[in-house]
């Protein structure tokens, strides 16, 4: 689980892409959740960087959800198509209940 | 709203100074009677255009972004230029999905579209990009000729 924090643009997409893909190489992680309640800002970058997450995890038979975005952030999240590939969960307790 | 105003920025070409110019629209934005929403949607089209000039326009030293920001009574109008490489294929840039990057989504004139009523692109190889995005508050400003309370 990791919690991300202020605004979700391209300086902070590299830091996220860097830090997930450092735990990943460590192997043993297919389950990622990301609890967006925090982010104030999502552009495409943001949302590019959690797609290629996405789809490294896919490879790996693994998943990644999205946890409570603001609603603002939802709207650009649900623009994009990324809810079809990713999962909004209301909670962190819904994603563990999920499994 | 009252006179028509503009800012003008001139900023290194660095993933820092998006979030500086984001601001500085949104601040100027403020002027015209924008919802918070729309503001928020005006702050995606602004920093899909200018990251585009800081990651796509300079590939080797990083240049500099021009920004202005005008508003007069009844639009927000933002330019971002850059001297950079310049986009080959403007109509093929815009198309969605469209990246020449793999690590990206390839939405960032998709967002600016659908964000903003208009979006010119004028751009040539090797001639920078300069990229002119318009928009007008869903709301009428409430007029001051108007009273705003009656007396009996």
């Amino acid at each position: 689980m990791i919690r991300l924090q202020g605004e979700f643009d391209e300086q902070a997409a590299d830091r996220f892409r860097a830090h997930v893909d450092a735990v990943l190489e460590q192997g043993g992680i297919r389950d990622l959740v990301v609890v967006m309640r925090d982010v104030t800002f999502i552009d495409s970058s943001g949302l590019g960087a959690l797609l290629g997450r996405y789809k490294r995890l896919q490879a790996l038979g693994g998943r990644v959800r999205i946890v409570a975005p603001p609603r603002h952030v939802r709207a650009v999240l649900e623009l994009s198509g990324v809810p079809k590939l990713i999962p909004i969960l209301r909670s962190e307790r819904q994603a563990l209940d999920a499994g | 709203m009252g006179a028509a105003n503009f800012v003008a920025i001139e900023a290194r070409a660095i993933l820092e100074n998006v979030a500086v110019i984001r601001y500085a629209v949104a601040a100027v934005a403020s002027q015209l009677p924008f919802t918070i929403p729309e503001i928020e949607e005006i702050k995606v089209a602004v920093s899909e255009a200018v990251t585009n000039a800081v990651v796509h326009a300079y590939p080797g030293e990083p240049g500099v972004v021009r920004v202005r920001v005008e508003v007069d009574d009844r639009e927000l109008t933002v330019t971002v230029e850059d001297d950079g490489v310049g986009i080959e294929d403007v109509a093929r840039a815009r198309r969605h999905g469209w990246s020449s990057d793999p690590e990206r989504l390839g939405m960032g004139f998709y967002f600016m579209e659908e964000f903003m009523d208009v979006v010119e692109v004028s751009s040539a190889p090797g001639q920078g990009t300069r990229v002119t995005l318009r928009r007008r508050p869903e709301q009428v400003a409430p007029s001051a000729a108007e009273p705003s309370a009656t007396v009996n």
